[in-house]
């Protein structure tokens, strides 16, 4: 919980990783991959404030206290969502696996959700290991990259008729939460991994399901706009757009905040820090204190101490079924922000 | 006789195609060595080694294009450094082949053409909202927006790289082409006017917002001469 003006938000952080980049854990002939994968995240850490930097050799593998206190502690975080990145090709025992975010959630229950994932080139045994994954873990939420290449395959689309099945048993398991990466990629080549036209498809496909898209699409924000207009469970996953523009580039993401207020809605945008790339301390105070810059930016809707406290953790709250204190809840309230139907409007015209 | 001001001014005709800056303004272009003999040497960089290939293969193609032509280049190469498919790359390219060269029975040259063109579309879409509120701010109605042609358009970059993504699409620019089309080409209407704004700002912000990260990203990793571009012009 953060409080700030006599105001008190409930924080859940949508995109917590606790990875293992250190040399021990690198595949031998793959190290440079490894390394240069954590060597990227560590560059985008760089955007964050300089005293909130760390050094590489920290940034590669942190331990159980560093999370605890960087997430729980300073960072205001009430409730932390693990979203898994496996990449076992480069990492032996995987960069960031559901089993080893497990391991912190047995910890601390009440305060962290871990996400499973599953890839349709799996197939049966893949089914099977999401049905076993969900009911050891009690998963509500997987994550899922479409862009990642392999055993000669380019990645894949939630248009495929593969994935449809793996959507039907996430419906079956009670998993209602699906995190798509549509960001920074890790295997692009020619196929187009930031396309949000396969979200768009599934989305419509599978009413009872929310999809959340992890990155707001970034580096096709546009795209992702245009598209979550027109669909009604589809999210803003905010991981990248807070961390990476609110403190190296101000006036950008003032921009994209109202972009995406206008396009998508305070209701429909979730917080995430993407820990440990940033902290989410400077993020959550950042964001609490962040409104436009100027007259420039009139043109976008207004940001209320409601829209903050939604984006903060309210709207992840309602997905995940995590119970909120009295005191930290809005009042009732009805209707929808007056910019949703320009928005709609708009899109029509895209 | 070759000079290196004029490979760099060759350079600079080299867009990211995505974020549709020239390359040497993005500073990729990390050193361009130019001999008396006119051999030419060429290397770029990219923010991060995980920058898409696809990207990649296309501005290191571009520019081998670009300075080929140019009177008294005898010999060329051109680099990408600090890429984790560098090698492929470098390979297909200083052998003139396709991307589909670069990693056989993988990938398909047309996909790469089809990226091309959407993302000349949306700097279209973009620069054009910039020329537009330049003329909205100055008191233009909906209509002389919309009834303006290409020669009315300001003499500056942004509307010269407008006619310039025009031709790239097969969009009609002639001086008396309408000022303000549509993606498909066909001329704005008065009455889409504001929503067709709202969405190119968007698309521009996304285009802006792209390149404030890559920017900031190559400064991460090599400091603050990287976003100069470690070349000088």
């Amino acid at each position: 919980m953060y409080e700030r003006d006599g105001e008190k938000y409930f924080v859940v952080d949508g995109h917590v990783h606790f990875w293992d980049a250190s040399p021990e854990n690198w595949v031998p002939g793959q190290e440079q991959y490894a390394k240069g994968w954590i060597e990227c995240f560590h560059a985008y850490m760089s955007l964050g404030p300089e005293e909130t930097h760390w050094p590489l050799e920290k940034f590669q593998k942190y331990s159980e206290e560093d999370f605890v206190r960087d997430v729980f502690q300073d960072g205001h975080v009430d409730v932390g969502i693990f979203q898994p990145t496996y990449l076992k090709q480069w990492y032996r025992a995987g960069f960031n696996t559901l089993e080893r975010n497990a391991t912190m959630v047995e910890k601390h229950p009440d305060r962290l959700i871990a996400n499973g994932r599953w890839d349709p080139r799996d197939g049966e045994a893949g089914l099977k290991q999401l049905e076993e994954d969900a009911k050891r873990h009690n998963l509500q939420g997987v994550k899922l990259y479409t862009a990642e290449w392999r055993d000669g395959s380019r990645g894949w689309s939630l248009k495929d008729p593969e994935a449809q099945v793996f959507l039907e048993k996430c419906q079956e398991l009670g998993i209602k939460n699906i995190h798509v990466h549509k960001g920074p990629t890790i295997w692009p080549l020619d196929k187009d991994a930031f396309d949000v036209a396969d979200v768009d498809y599934c989305a419509t496909n599978n009413p009872e399901l929310n999809f959340i898209v992890e990155h707001v699409g970034l580096p096709r924000i546009e795209d992702f706009c245009f598209m979550a207009t027109q669909e009604p469970n589809v999210y803003a996953g905010l991981a990248v757009a807070i961390g990476g523009l609110m403190h190296a580039r101000p006036r950008f993401f003032s921009k994209v905040m109202g972009e995406l207020l206008f396009w998508i809605g305070e209701d429909k945008m979730l917080f995430a820090s993407d820990y440990a790339i940033w902290e989410p301390k400077w993020q959550v105070e950042g964001f609490v204190d962040w409104d436009y810059p100027d007259e420039e930016y009139s043109d976008y809707p207004a940001v209320t101490t409601a829209t903050k406290k939604k984006i903060l953790g309210l709207n992840a709250a309602e997905l995940y079924g995590i119970e909120v204190p009295e005191e930290l809840r809005l009042p009732v309230e009805a209707g929808t922000p007056a910019a949703r139907e320009d928005a709609q409007l708009a899109g029509e015209n895209a | 006789m070759i000079t290196r001001a004029r490979v760099l001014d060759a350079l600079g005709s080299v867009h990211d195609p995505e974020l549709d800056e020239p390359i040497t303004e993005l500073g990729f272009v990390t050193s361009c060595e130019v001999t008396l003999d006119g051999a030419v040497d060429i290397l770029l960089r990219l923010p991060t080694p995980q920058c898409a290939p696809n990207f990649a293969y296309l501005m290191a193609a571009d520019a081998r294009n670009a300075v080929r032509r140019l009177p008294g280049v005898r010999h060329l190469t051109v680099r990408l450094e600090d890429h984790y498919t560098g090698d492929e790359i470098n390979a297909a390219v200083s052998r003139g082949k396709g991307f589909t060269a670069a990693f056989p029975g993988e990938t398909d040259d047309d996909d790469l053409e089809a990226l091309r063109q959407l993302f000349h579309r949306k700097a279209l879409l973009a620069r054009q909202a910039t020329l537009c509120e330049e003329l909205v701010a100055r008191g233009a109605t909906a209509e002389q927006v919309c009834a303006g042609r290409v020669a009315e358009l300001p003499d500056a970059p942004e509307a010269r790289r407008c006619v310039e993504l025009r031709r790239h699409l097969g969009i009609p620019s002639h001086d008396d082409s309408p000022a303000f089309v549509l993606p498909s080409g066909e001329p704005l209407a008065a009455c889409n006017l504001e929503r067709w704004l709202r969405t190119a700002r968007l698309v521009r912000t996304g285009l802006e917002v792209n390149g404030g990260i890559c920017r900031a990203l190559l400064q991460a990793r090599h400091g603050p001469a990287a976003n100069s571009g470690a070349v000088a012009t």
